[in-house]
């Protein structure tokens, strides 16, 4: 029975619990629910933003952020379709959207680990700049009349389903293998946990934090690329307000904003259930307004039954020590 | 009319599967100084939480001035006498001293403006009392020395006008210079009336400040004694219920010790210059000298964790030139941190991930950690050091002091390091786990590990090193045998002998009396 206490204690378990209650309650309540239409079109909705979340929680999870993977989705998708409508080959018009998304990871991975600027900061000023490099390249205007080779990499379907949900799956099952069993990324927890104690640990800090900006930027390039094929055409208003529904997913899965927690599985699951209550309230008929609000109770409802766990499991260790910090404010 | 200021009896106080205080006694006359000790986990904590009003007893009675209180609040603790300062500084270093010290009660004008001349002349006149009449109050606290900083958190406690000023390890951040220079003036405060509660883990400490002092051990009252009246071994047995004999250990023959492992010619660094030493393998190197003297950035430079600039460095006579800590553990180089809390532990971790964190390496096949080599080394550890962990996997942050340390310990010994730097072993760890920490060092030292011991105590440098080296301003003062090192000694080439030097870190003048 320990395996089972413990298997509780996961936040992946809890999310995992919740997503197959509505789950089940949906597939009571409307018929339209379980066909697999609608499921793989709420696995399509959600693709672009599991692939970005794997890389993301692994820069959450060393205690970093990045506000600007939404304007790198737009940039890359705008940049290669740019190359393919002046009949670059599509392997290299792909290879450039991504080259562009790691590029930019490197920009804000040099600017946070090695200038020193927050992240939150830096990435604040990325997803202003990337936006509006993406505008003045395409003068604002949507890209379409792309090549049937380039459309097939997000259109094509395998058994059925479309590539950006196999890609999606893929990414999310190795990336969730990497983050739990590989030494290299666990070193992103201990950064996480405590930056100062990692260094003096003897992990290379600032090479594991640049690394994981480059790999959130190059995720997010290929995110734009795919959701391009996807869509046919480049958007310069894609991925607007994707950084925080990421965000929110992997948060919802487990992560914090001072690092040192999270899975990619539970982003995962994150992002599934705010796809699932968004369905849900659709088919449900209620007024679509609404979405937005119960996204935001869920992840306050997360935080906080995360926070209520933790303070009952520091009551049992109360006895060591229970010093707040007088006054509430910074403790030196 | 009551004789004592406070009062406290039969209190207790359980949390959730703990009684943390379980009938604990105490009586504090004003004007004196009370100290109060017990190893960690003994209650003291508790206890101080309690009379400050952060915890509320579930039995027993607190009288203060022989009237019975309760505190609905911390604040309201405050307002009736009780001020307390905590281990950890609490100030906010981009403020003045001034608003440090009036957090959130500044003299105000009209429409809420604070009243700048007022508020800065209320803190000059508290400054004057610890001798620092002189300094201007709206420096901001980042510019002060630690020792000059733990003023100012005593002011701001002192700032209510208490009858009863709690001090939770006060000098765990001093030299022992800096210390009795504390002491001098917590002597005047006291001979005003004020009474002083005292929390420390150094005994010497006590029979120099307390008047009285009270013993707690797993939430009990053990005793209650004047100090004139008992020694340190007294206080020892009664805290830990039972006798440490010896507690540093048997040097070795300086003859049993090995060729010399790390050799160290004319290093230059931020911090330190023409820096030369040599440690033997087995051999346990004390470093002392006043805080600033450039131990630590020392340490850190031959970690690779800072730059070396200049000089030459051999480990078993080979050249070596580690550029991170990266390569200083590779090395077989291993540096425990001064400060567990901030740059050695993973506080939010369990005691597995805290004993992996510098060989996470070696406790995983090709690229993939392997749970049961992390498994098999914290069982390790925790059996060998015995770490109390709790049951699970209890974040380290729940360990108390003594068991965190074990664990950082645990961790670097780990490595099987050839050289190992220990910096301050023993900062705030009560006196059981001392002793057993000094064991471990001694242990790993007859294996042939190189230790550097850097301490601020100087019992435990004259206690458990080989040989001293003092620093002092960056340079090596002087070498002494420890067979025949004294205190007064080490002082005087930390000090270079001047009593100019005696004045801390902040630009005191000397007290006349």
């Amino acid at each position: 029975m320990e395996w089972l206490r413990r298997l509780a204690r996961q936040r992946e378990f809890m999310i995992a619990v919740v997503v197959a209650a509505v789950f089940l309650g949906m597939s009571f309540a409307s018929p339209y629910f379980l066909s697999s239409g609608n499921l793989l079109a709420l696995l399509l909705g959600l693709s672009v933003e599991a692939i970005i979340a794997v890389a993301m929680t692994n820069l959450m999870v060393a205690g970093g952020f990045d506000m600007s993977v939404g304007s790198v989705v737009a940039l890359t998708g705008a940049a290669t379709a740019l190359l393919l409508v002046s009949e670059v080959p599509v392997w290299l018009a792909v290879l450039a959207g991504l080259l562009l998304g790691a590029a930019i990871g490197t920009f804000n991975g040099f600017i946070v680990s090695k200038v020193g600027i927050n992240p939150f900061v830096t990435t604040l000023s990325s997803l202003s700049l990337f936006r509006g490099l993406t505008l003045i390249l395409t003068r604002g205007k949507n890209i379409s009349g792309l090549p049937d080779g380039f459309k097939a990499l997000g259109q094509t379907t395998v058994f059925g389903i479309q590539t950006p949900i196999i890609i999606a799956v893929v990414l999310i099952a190795a990336g969730d293998l990497m983050l739990r069993r590989f030494r290299f990324f666990r070193q992103s927890y201990y950064i996480g946990g405590n930056e100062r104690a990692a260094r003096l640990s003897g992990i290379p800090v600032d090479r594991m934090k640049m690394l994981a900006y480059v790999f959130t930027g190059l995720l997010a390039g290929l995110a734009g690329v795919v959701m391009t094929a996807r869509l046919g055409a480049a958007s310069v208003t894609a991925g607007t307000g994707l950084e925080l529904r990421v965000i929110t997913a992997v948060i919802i899965g487990g992560a914090s904003l001072q690092g040192g927690e999270g899975t990619v599985l539970g982003a995962f699951l994150g992002s599934l259930l705010m796809a699932l209550i968004t369905n849900a309230l659709t088919l449900l008929g209620v007024d679509v307004y609404w979405q937005t609000f119960v996204i935001g109770a869920t992840l306050l409802a997360a935080v906080l039954i995360d926070r209520l766990g933790k303070l009952r499991a520091a009551g049992a260790g109360r006895r060591v020590r229970a010093v707040p910090a007088r006054g509430g404010k910074l403790a030196a | 009319m009551s004789d004592y200021v406070l009062e406290a009896r039969d209190i207790v106080k359980t949390f959730p599967g703990v009684r943390a205080l379980d009938g604990v006694h105490l009586r504090v006359r004003a004007g004196e100084t009370h100290a109060v000790v017990g190893e960690n986990g003994a209650g003291k904590s508790t206890l101080m939480l309690t009379l400050t009003g952060v915890h509320r007893p579930d039995q027993g009675t607190i009288l203060l001035d022989g009237r019975p209180v309760t505190f609905s609040s911390p604040q309201e603790a405050v307002r009736l006498g009780i001020s307390i300062v905590f281990q950890e500084l609490s100030l906010v270093p981009s403020l003045s001293i001034a608003e440090n010290i009036f957090a959130n009660r500044q003299p105000v004008k009209r429409f809420g403006a604070i009243d700048f001349p007022e508020l800065h002349r209320r803190a000059r006149q508290l400054l004057a009392l610890f001798d620092l009449g002189g300094l201007d109050p709206a420096t901001a606290v980042r510019e002060l020395g630690p020792a000059t900083q733990q003023v100012v958190e005593i002011l701001k406690a002192l700032s209510t006008d208490p009858k009863v000023l709690i001090l939770d390890e006060p000098t765990s951040s001093l030299t022992d210079l800096e210390a009795r220079r504390l002491f001098e003036n917590l002597r005047r405060l006291t001979s005003r009336g004020l009474a002083c509660l005292y929390i420390s883990h150094h005994l010497t400490e006590i029979f120099e400040i307390a008047q009285t002092v009270t013993v707690l051990r797993d939430g009990k009252f053990v005793c209650d004694a004047r100090v004139s009246d008992i020694d340190e071994d007294f206080l020892v047995s009664n805290m830990v219920g039972r006798t440490i004999s010896d507690a540093y250990g048997r040097r070795p023959d300086p003859s049993t010790l090995g060729p010399v492992r790390l050799e160290a010619r004319g290093l230059c660094g931020a911090g330190f210059t023409d820096v030369s030493f040599r440690v033997r393998a087995g051999e346990i190197v004390g470093f002392s000298g006043l805080v600033g003297a450039g131990r630590t950035e020392l340490a850190r430079a031959v970690f690779g964790a800072d730059r070396l600039v200049e000089g030459e460095l051999r480990l078993d006579a080979a050249a070596v030139a580690p550029r991170t800590p990266r390569e200083a553990i590779r090395l077989g180089i291993g540096y425990l941190t001064e400060d567990r809390k901030t740059q050695g532990l993973y506080l939010e971790f369990p005691v597995r991930a805290n004993v992996a964190a510098n060989r996470l390496d070696r406790l995983s096949r090709g690229p993939l950690m392997s749970e049961a080599r992390i498994d098999a080394a914290a069982e390790k550890a925790v059996r060998d050091y015995r770490i109390a962990s709790g049951e699970g996997d209890r974040p380290v942050r729940t360990l108390s002091g003594g068991n965190q340390q074990k664990v950082l310990i645990g961790a670097w010994i780990g490595i099987a390091p050839r050289v190992l730097i220990v910096d301050e072993p023993t900062r705030g760890v009560d006196v059981g786990a001392r002793s057993e920490i000094y064991g471990f060092l001694r242990g790993l030292a007859a294996q042939g590990t190189a230790i550097v011991m850097i301490s601020s105590d100087l019992t435990e440098i004259l206690g458990l090193s080989d040989r001293i080296y003092v620093m002092k301003a960056g340079r090596i003062a002087g070498e002494l045998d420890a067979s025949v090192a004294t205190e007064e000694a080490v002082i005087a080439l930390a000090t270079g002998a001047g009593a100019g030097a005696l004045g801390g870190a902040a630009a005191a003048p000397a007290e006349v009396h």
